[in-house]
């Protein structure tokens, strides 16, 4: 893979990982109160 | 040519094009319109800004999820014809555009373009955007096809989680007023629009001749070119409909607990605790089910890859049933034995939507394996009329019982459809040749000698 699309490949994984990690830390918030 | 920019002809990946750029695009896609299962934050919304009743505004929820079966099961062939590349970008095009007219129709008070908006338009962006991906993640990961269509479908999980966040923080900036509705409805638009888009962008298929570093080994004695079934000859064999009963009792089972799990937590822990703090935990255990709900999508999927389309079921469905007698007979008071219990349920539940593609792929082949999936999505529609309706039904017509015992016989309704899957799963046996269709029709990337007997059995 060239390097162009080794940083193509980086944003692409960013671009769907940041918003999911998000919503898993949103999530997460609330399950403290389980315990 | 605009039109060709769309074509599947337009996006055949050159070389040296790494498979890994393909499910961030699909990825994008679902984590987009998973944003679904997030519409009670805005139905909150609109309830309280609009006056509406819930039944109300309910409605474009609903009809997005018939939307969601009907354009994926009569939309498949349109899907698998004109590529991923033209299926995102409906799925995109129709999903966004839901949220804009959705937005105009709160500026200027006419709530049935909420509902037109979201639910009819929207409700189609769901269903082709469903599909959009399968087949060619198939094809891309043919030696590890539960793996690949797990990350997408655990996107679907993954994009209410999202979509909570932003919606309860857009409600809270801009308001419940008419205007501050509006407004969330064009920024979400807006905003899918973007996020989807880069889906449609990336997405490639793979050339004739690529094959996966690792392709699925053929047999001794294999001939030709593995199944290749067409979508209307798969809706006429057992195996479809077998599946069928698979995927739709495995759900109901799921949706069993997901439908009414705040009060049976409540009901199962109502003596452990002072009224506020039992609430708080049922609050927290809703958001920990949906984790379980996403991650079982990836986790056992791709297990499916080392131990077969058949064994997985076999756990889905029977080891599922087994917990559901497990929290029947265990559950009240013994939190550990009821999150175990409930997390893995609801873990095969995701599970079954991420593996049955693969299972399909096992069955019928590459060929049309996503028109046969839109098909089959129609026992996802059955079941979230089935499910409700059996927990539901069975604990208003029980009157006046308390606690657990609310539960007794709707989860044993759920322990014998999950038998009945079982059963229906054992069945399936493999495709006969005699189905597929002849060498010389096939297009696109087939797992080369392959036979169908070797996994499904496993």
């Amino acid at each position: 893979m060239t390097a162009n699309r080794t940083v193509l490949a980086v944003l692409a994984w960013a671009w769907v990982v940041i918003p999911f990690l998000y919503g898993v830390w949103s999530l997460l918030q609330n399950v403290g109160a389980l315990f | 040519m605009a039109g060709g920019f769309f074509d599947r002809s337009s996006i055949v990946a050159p070389p040296g094009w790494s498979r890994w750029l393909v499910p961030p695009a699909a990825l994008a896609v679902h984590l987009g319109i998973g944003q679904a299962y997030a519409w009670s934050v805005l139905k909150a919304g609109l309830g309280q800004g609009l006056g509406l009743s819930g039944t109300a505004t309910a409605l474009p929820f609903q009809l997005a999820i018939v939307m969601l079966g009907l354009s994926a099961a009569f939309g498949g062939t349109m899907v698998e014809r004109k590529g991923p590349r033209w299926a995102m970008f409906v799925s995109t095009v129709c999903f966004a555009a839901g949220f804009l007219i959705s937005a105009g129709g709160i500026a200027i008070g006419q709530y049935w373009l909420v509902v037109v908006g979201y639910g009819f338009v929207g409700g189609i962006g769901l269903g082709i955007g469903y599909i959009s991906p399968v087949s060619t993640l198939i094809k891309w990961f043919a030696d590890r096809p539960g793996m690949a269509t797990g990350i997408a479908i655990m996107g679907f999980g993954g994009g209410a989680l999202i979509a909570q966040p932003v919606e309860k923080a857009l409600l809270s900036g801009f308001g419940t007023s008419p205007a501050g509705l509006s407004q969330t409805f064009l920024v979400m638009g807006i905003g899918y629009a973007i996020f989807m888009s880069v889906g449609w962008l990336l997405v490639r298929v793979p050339a004739d001749d690529w094959q996966p570093p690792n392709p699925p080994q053929a047999s001794p004695g294999a001939t030709g070119a593995g199944p290749a079934v067409s979508a209307s000859t798969a809706i006429r064999l057992p195996q479809f409909w077998l599946l069928w009963i698979v995927l739709c009792f495995n759900v109901t089972a799921g949706i069993g607990i997901l439908e009414k799990a705040q009060p049976i937590y409540q009901d199962f822990f109502a003596t452990t605790g002072p009224g506020p703090t039992i609430a708080a935990a049922a609050g927290a255990f809703v958001s920990i089910l949906s984790l379980a709900n996403m991650l079982g999508r990836f986790v056992w999927s791709s297990t499916s890859d080392v131990v077969g389309r058949k064994n997985i079921y076999r756990m889905y469905l029977g080891v599922g049933a087994l917990l559901y007698l497990v929290i029947l007979l265990l559950g009240e008071g013994n939190k550990v034995i009821f999150l175990i219990a409930s997390l893995l349920i609801l873990s095969f539940y995701g599970a079954g939507f991420a593996t049955i593609p693969a299972y399909l792929k096992d069955l019928f082949g590459t060929y049309q394996v996503g028109a046969i999936h839109g098909r089959l999505l129609t026992a996802w529609s059955a079941a979230g009329v089935l499910g409700p309706l059996i927990v539901n039904a069975v604990v208003e017509a029980q009157g006046d019982v308390a606690g657990p015992a609310k539960y007794t016989v709707s989860f044993s309704i759920m322990i014998g459809l999950l038998a009945v899957g079982f059963v229906a799963n054992e069945l399936i046996r493999p495709v006969d040749p005699q189905h597929y269709v002849p060498d010389s029709e096939r297009g696109g990337v087939e797992d080369a000698g392959v036979k169908p007997s070797e996994e499904v059995s496993r």
